[in-house]
């Protein structure tokens, strides 16, 4: 295991939500001893306007009974306690190490080159996993660059606050977690997402759109932070907290149609590096432990047959396609084209939806089928009944 | 639409909103030897128009000096996203890693 920080967790950075069961799959009952922050028992989605919002969710005790669903975790503790398991079952960890370029011989892969004097290493199949800037998998000519509308730039803050205080405004029984995705203003209607996730003593606050949208937009990053954080649903969940880390990541958008060969001659690409993500249901680091549990067993496989050729090691591909990892980045990249192609969900819909709620729930002594009347007309007015008809449609067909 | 033209005063925010209060409290381990980011043809970015880089970045390592001509890259504060990577229209940045154990050593991530 190569690491370019200076230890394993200090140049990652993720939302901060880490699935019980997939993770199970590589360290059973890993989530007794690891150091996570809090079991998720409530998720929310917010639909934002700038002085408003819907709300839908789902709490369940069952989430917070063991052994749990999901977790927000901290990478920086996570990965180093990650990592520690990795050398206690005998792998060799080199930190403070880039792995630059990877080493051809005979136009197989053969190991990679890193930064440090004599720093070649050999070995029989190389596993890139070095994220969304993959410069491994685009120097063995396995991807080009990367165009602007397949990825996500995302940032986002730790804020310190008490356990006390998290619990009492999150509504959470002590060490009980929650999450909230909110859509809408928080991007300005860019397609993207914010949230705020609980951690022990502090909160993960985040914002991110397809980084096409911030350059069409000319919208700089933090200050769309900074609006998402001043935004009056948002402001009062982070009262008197304070913001301890700031930070900046790219995640990859694209879904399958977008995703490089994730296999060559000596070589296998894991997770964000084989562009393996799906925003619509937070869901990254589950695709990257199963990818790379996907590669170590043909690894295992190619080297009982003692063939790490290309054809060897197709077997991960085609374990890929078998796995729920292909078959939902397959409808994945259908779900993030149409939203793509749709902009009205992100930027008409929820200014609709809050006026008519607005409406409907102000008793002003105007009887209701003339409000009913007045919020179809006024849809009907942004939008005409057959793209109505059609949004609907191609929203669900997208999603199933 | 830029945010600090319609929806958000800028001016109104506390300094605590400001990037570079923020990375105060992030921790650098800075290579004073080299920038691994370098901006390559100087001339590309006089014609570019809109000089994206210097928005989009969420730490505003690129800044346009009208003076010399060219872009100014603060690489000790960046963040190693790769977002200039991507998104420099003519690919005119050269992004690399910095060297092991140099750049940003997050505490949290």
């Amino acid at each position: 295991m190569i690491e370019r920080g200076d230890e394993p967790g200090t140049k990652n950075v993720m939302g901060g939500v880490l699935y019980r069961q997939p993770t199970e799959k590589i360290i059973p009952g890993w989530w007794r001893e690891a150091p996570v922050e809090r079991p998720i028992v409530d998720e929310r989605m917010w639909l934002l306007t700038e002085d408003s919002m819907i709300q839908a969710g789902f709490k369940s005790t069952r989430y917070a009974e063991e052994p749990h669903n999901a977790f927000t975790v901290l990478r920086v503790k996570f990965d180093k306690w990650f990592a520690d398991k990795a050398t206690g079952a005998g792998a060799v960890l080199i930190t403070n190490t880039v792995a630059e370029d990877v080493i051809r011989e005979g136009g197989r892969i053969v190991g990679v080159r890193t930064g440090r004097e004599q720093g070649d290493v050999y070995a029989n199949v190389v596993i890139a996993a070095d994220g969304v800037n993959s410069l491994l998998s685009k120097s063995a000519g396995l991807h080009g660059e990367i165009p602007p509308h397949h990825v996500a730039l995302v940032t986002k803050e730790i804020v310190n606050m008490t356990r006390e205080k998290i619990e009492d405004r999150f509504l959470l029984n002590p060490n009980e977690g929650a999450t909230i995705e909110v859509f809408g203003d928080s991007t300005m209607g860019m397609l993207g997402y914010g949230f705020i996730y609980t951690n022990r003593d502090s909160l993960s606050v985040g914002v991110g759109a397809l980084l096409s949208d911030l350059i069409r937009k000319k919208v700089n990053p933090n200050d769309l932070m900074e609006r998402f954080k001043a935004n009056p649903m948002v402001k009062r969940l982070l009262e008197g907290g304070e913001s301890k880390e700031y930070m900046a990541h790219l995640i990859p958008e694209g879904g399958a149609a977008a995703m490089p060969p994730v296999y060559t001659d000596g070589m296998l690409v894991v997770g964000d590096a084989a562009g393996m993500s799906n925003a619509i249901y937070r869901e990254g680091s589950n695709l990257a432990l199963i990818s790379a549990k996907l590669a170590a067993q043909t690894c295992i496989d190619a080297h009982n047959r003692g063939d790490f050729s290309a054809r060897s090691l197709a077997q991960y591909r085609h374990l890929l396609d078998e796995s729920f990892i292909m078959k939902d980045l397959r409808l994945y990249s259908r779900t993030s084209q149409f939203f793509q192609n749709n902009r009205d969900f992100l930027e008409v819909y929820p200014g609709l939806l809050a006026d008519a709620a607005h409406q409907m729930l102000t008793v002003d002594s105007v009887p209701k089928q003339d409000k009913q009347r007045a919020i179809v007309r006024r849809l009907l007015k942004e939008r005409a009944p057959w793209d109505l008809v059609r949004d609907a449609f191609g929203a669900l067909r997208s999603l199933s | 639409m830029a945010v600090n033209e319609q929806t958000f005063d800028l001016a109104a925010r506390p300094a605590s909103a400001r990037v570079e209060e923020k990375l105060y409290n992030v921790r650098f381990k800075t290579d004073e030897d080299q920038s691994h980011l370098i901006v390559m043809d100087s001339e590309l970015c006089a014609r570019c128009t809109d000089k994206p880089c210097t928005t989009f970045c969420p730490v505003t390592v690129y800044k346009w000096e009208n003076h010399d001509r060219k872009i100014s890259v603060g690489y000790e504060k960046c963040v190693e996203c790769g977002a200039c990577r991507i998104g420099c229209p003519y690919y005119n940045i050269e992004w690399r890693y910095p060297k092991g154990g140099f750049g940003v050593q997050y505490k949290n991530g």
